[in-house]
C-alpha cells in the first residue's frame, strides 16, 4: 500500500478503474453516495449544509477522512444549493428551510412543467421553449421571461432589432435579468467551492467519482418536463411525440455530460435511472420508449471516452437481459433493489456491478446484519472482480456504526 | 353487463371506451350499469397488474378512463345511487415526506375496490394522524413514505397511536420506495405491501 497521498490517489483510482475493466483489483473498492449523511454525522442539519458552505466542507471532509472511501464526491453541486435556489425561487424542489423542516433532505415537487399540448413547441426549438415557457415555470424569479419574443426573430437592424429589444426595458424582464445576475454570483460560488474541494481531496489522496451528470432522455422528459403521470399517460395518448422528444433530448443529454467532463477533467458520468424500472412500465414500453435513446446515449458517451456510471434505481431485475447490450468493461451499473446476484450472472462478464447494501439495513439494522450482507455481496457478486461495494442508494439516515462496519468489513474481507 | 364495454376498458382503449359510453347513454342505458361494468373492468385491470401483465402506467391509464366515464355518468345519478362501502381505510404520507404518486395509486385502487378511503395528504404531522383516525375511525391505516427519513416518522406515528389507545383496533400497513419487511418490523406495523394491489389484498384479508 502506498504511503504518500499521490500514491494513495493512484492506488484508489486504479482499484476502481480495474473493477470497471472487469479485472481483479487488490481488493474490492468501496465508493459511497454519502448524500446528507455527512451533515448528520458531523452534528449539522441538512438545512445548515445547504446554506453554509463552510459547514458543508467541514462535514464532508470529516466523513471523507474518517471513512476513507476509494472515491468521494465534491458535495457542493448537490448540497450547497440553498442561496442559489432561493434567489431563483426554484419550484421543483422543497428543501430544508424552504418548505421542509431543517432535518430532512430536499425532495422533488412533481408537476407538469411542460403541458401535453406543448410537445410541438419543445420539438421545434427546445431552447426557445425552455427559456420562455419552462424556465418561468420552474424559476419563479424568471417569470418575466414569459414576456420575451422568440430571440431568433432578432436578425438585423431592419428585422427584429428596432422593436425587438423593447421588452428588455419592461419591469418584468428587468427583474428577471436582475435575478439572473444574482444567480450568476451564487452559481460561481458553488463552482469555486466544488473545484477547490476536488483539488484538496486530490492533495489528500482521494479521487472524485463523477465529473458530470446526465440521464436517460425519457427520464429528463418524465422527471422535469411532463411529470411522472404525464409521461406515463403520454405513452398511450401521444406515443409518437414522446419518442420524438426523447430523440430531441438525446444530443442534449450527451452534450451536458461531455461539457461537464471537459470542465472537471473527470470522465465518469453519473446517470440515475428513474422511470424505466420494473413496474414503472411494461417490457414492451421499455423497449419502445426508454431503452433505445438510453442505450444510444451510453454508447455515445463510451465512444467519447467517458465512463457512464448508471444507477438503476428501484428494481430492474426484468431489464437485465436488455441492458447488458453495451460495450464491455466501459461502464458501471449500480443497483438499488435489483436482484444483484442475478445481475452478476447476467452481466458479470460484461459490466462492472456496484451496490447494493439495503438502506433499511443501514438505517435500522445492526453491524452483524451489515457484515452478513457484505459477505454475501463479496462472495457472490465480488467473485473474480468487476465489483464495487456501495449502498443501494444515498444514505442520509444510516447509523454511523453500520456505515463504519460496511467500510471496515469490505477492506478486511474484500481482499482478493 | 356489457362485455364490449368491459373489455374495451380493461384493454385501456380510452377513446373507444368513452365513445361507447356516450352512445350507450344516448340509447338510454342505466348509468348505474355502466359504472358497474367499469368496476368489473377495473377488477380485470387489477388482476392483470397482479400477474405482471399490467404495470403502474396501466393503472394510471385505467384511472383516467374511469374518470372520463364518471364525468359522463355522474351528472345523471341520484344522490341515493352511491353503493355501500366495504370498510374504512385512512391513508397518508408521513411527516417530512412529500411524495404522493404511490399513495395516490393506492388510494385510487382501494376506492375502486369498494373501500371508503380518506386520503389525508402528504407530510402529515403525527398529531394529525391521531386526530383524523379518532374522527374517521378506520379499520385500516396506510402509512406511505418514499425516503429513509420516513422510517422514524412511521415509527413515531405508530407509537403515538399506541399512546392514544387507538392501536389495538387498527391494522397498519406501510408502503413506498425504501420500505420493506425490515422497516415493517422497525416501525411495528402489521404489514408491508409492495404495491397498490398488495394494499387492496391486505384490506380484503383484514376487512373483507
Amino acid at each position: 500500500m502506498g504511503s504518500t497521498p499521490e500514491e494513495l490517489y493512484r492506488e484508489r483510482e486504479k482499484r476502481v478503474l480495474d473493477a470497471i475493466a472487469l479485472k481483479k483489483p487488490d481488493r474490492i473498492p468501496i465508493t459511497p453516495h454519502f448524500s446528507f449523511f455527512p451533515a448528520k454525522y458531523s452534528g449539522f442539519t441538512p438545512e445548515e449544509v445547504m446554506y453554509d458552505p463552510e459547514k458543508l466542507w467541514k462535514a464532508q471532509w470529516k466523513t471523507l477522512t474518517e471513512f476513507e472511501p476509494d472515491m468521494d464526491n465534491s458535495p457542493f453541486g448537490l448540497r450547497f444549493l440553498g442561496p442559489l435556489l432561493e434567489t431563483l425561487d426554484f419550484r421543483q424542489l422543497k428543501w430544508p428551510g424552504h418548505g421542509l423542516s431543517p432535518d430532512v433532505s430536499y425532495q422533488f415537487v412533481e408537476g407538469e412543467y411542460m403541458k401535453a399540448d406543448e410537445y410541438d413547441a419543445f420539438l421545434s426549438d427546445p431552447t426557445d421553449f425552455m427559456v420562455r415557457v419552462y424556465w418561468p415555470r420552474i424559476f419563479g424569479s424568471l417569470k418575466g421571461f414569459e414576456k420575451l419574443p422568440p430571440l431568433r426573430d432578432i436578425i438585423t437592424y431592419s428585422i427584429g432589432t428596432a422593436f425587438g429589444f423593447g421588452v428588455f426595458g419592461s419591469p418584468e424582464v428587468t427583474a428577471a435579468l436582475d435575478a439572473l445576475k444574482k444567480a450568476g454570483e451564487k452559481s460561481l460560488q458553488i463552482s469555486q467551492y466544488s473545484r477547490l474541494f476536488a483539488e484538496k481531496a486530490r492533495e489528500a489522496g482521494f479521487p472524485m467519482q463523477y465529473g458530470g451528470y446526465s440521464q436517460a432522455p425519457f427520464d429528463t422528459l418524465g422527471d422535469y418536463f411532463r411529470g411522472t403521470k404525464g409521461a406515463m399517460l403520454d405513452m398511450y395518448r401521444r406515443p409518437e411525440k414522446i419518442i420524438q422528444a426523447c430523440e430531441k433530448l438525446l444530443p442534449i443529454m450527451f452534450e451536458v455530460a461531455v461539457n461537464a467532463s471537459k470542465v472537471s477533467g473527470n470522465p465518469r458520468i453519473f446517470m440515475p435511472i428513474h422511470k424505466g424500472i420494473d413496474g414503472f412500465m411494461s417490457e414492451e414500453q421499455f423497449k419502445k420508449f426508454f431503452w433505445p435513446t438510453l442505450q444510444a446515449l451510453i454508447v455515445a458517451l463510451i465512444n467519447e471516452g467517458l465512463i457512464p456510471c448508471v444507477l438503476w434505481e428501484g428494481n430492474c431485475t426484468s431489464r437485465l437481459d436488455f441492458i447488458k447490450d453495451i460495450p464491455e468493461g466501459k461502464a458501471i451499473y449500480a443497483f438499488e433493489a435489483t436482484d444483484i446476484f442475478k445481475a452478476k450472472e447476467v452481466l458479470g462478464h460484461k459490466i462492472c456491478i456496484r451496490g447494493n447494501m439495503p438502506l433499511s439495513l443501514l438505517v435500522t439494522g445492526s453491524p452483524d446484519d451489515i457484515r452478513g450482507y457484505c459477505k454475501k455481496l463479496i462472495d457472490i457478486v465480488g467473485k473474480d472482480g468487476g465489483y464495487i461495494m456501495d449502498s443501494a442508494a444515498g444514505f442520509d439516515d444510516a447509523k454511523p456504526e453500520n456505515v463504519r462496519t460496511m467500510f471496515d468489513y469490505t477492506r478486511e474481507y474484500g481482499v482478493y | 353487463m356489457n362485455e364490449t364495454l368491459i373489455n374495451l376498458m380493461a384493454d385501456l382503449q380510452e377513446e373507444e371506451t368513452l365513445s361507447l359510453v356516450n352512445t350507450l347513454i344516448q340509447e338510454g342505458a342505466n348509468p348505474l350499469d355502466i359504472l358497474s361494468d367499469a368496476r368489473s373492468a377495473m377488477e380485470i385491470v387489477g388482476k392483470r397488474f397482479e400477474t405482471a401483465e399490467y404495470f403502474i402506467p396501466d393503472l394510471m391509464m385505467a384511472g383516467e378512463i374511469l374518470k372520463g366515464i364518471s364525468d359522463i355518468v355522474k351528472p345523471l345519478l341520484q344522490s341515493s345511487d352511491t353503493s355501500a362501502k366495504k370498510g374504512k381505510v385512512l391513508i397518508g404520507t408521513v411527516a417530512g415526506d412529500i411524495h404522493d404518486i404511490g399513495k395516490d395509486i393506492v388510494t385510487f385502487m382501494l376506492d375502486v375496490s369498494g373501500y371508503d378511503v380518506l386520503d389525508i395528504g402528504i407530510d402529515v404531522p403525527i398529531q394529525v394522524f391521531v386526530d383524523k383516525i379518532k374522527e374517521f375511525q378506520p379499520s385500516v391505516v396506510g402509512l406511505s413514505g418514499f425516503l429513509t427519513l420516513a422510517f422514524d416518522s412511521m415509527k413515531k406515528t405508530v407509537e403515538a397511536l399506541e399512546k392514544a389507545g387507538l392501536r389495538d383496533n387498527l391494522k397498519i400497513m406501510i408502503g413506498g420506495g425504501q420500505m420493506d419487511d425490515e422497516v415493517r418490523k422497525y416501525v411495528r406495523a402489521d404489514a408491508y405491501g409492495k404495491d397498490a394491489v398488495a394494499a387492496v389484498n391486505l384490506c380484503k384479508q383484514w376487512i373483507g
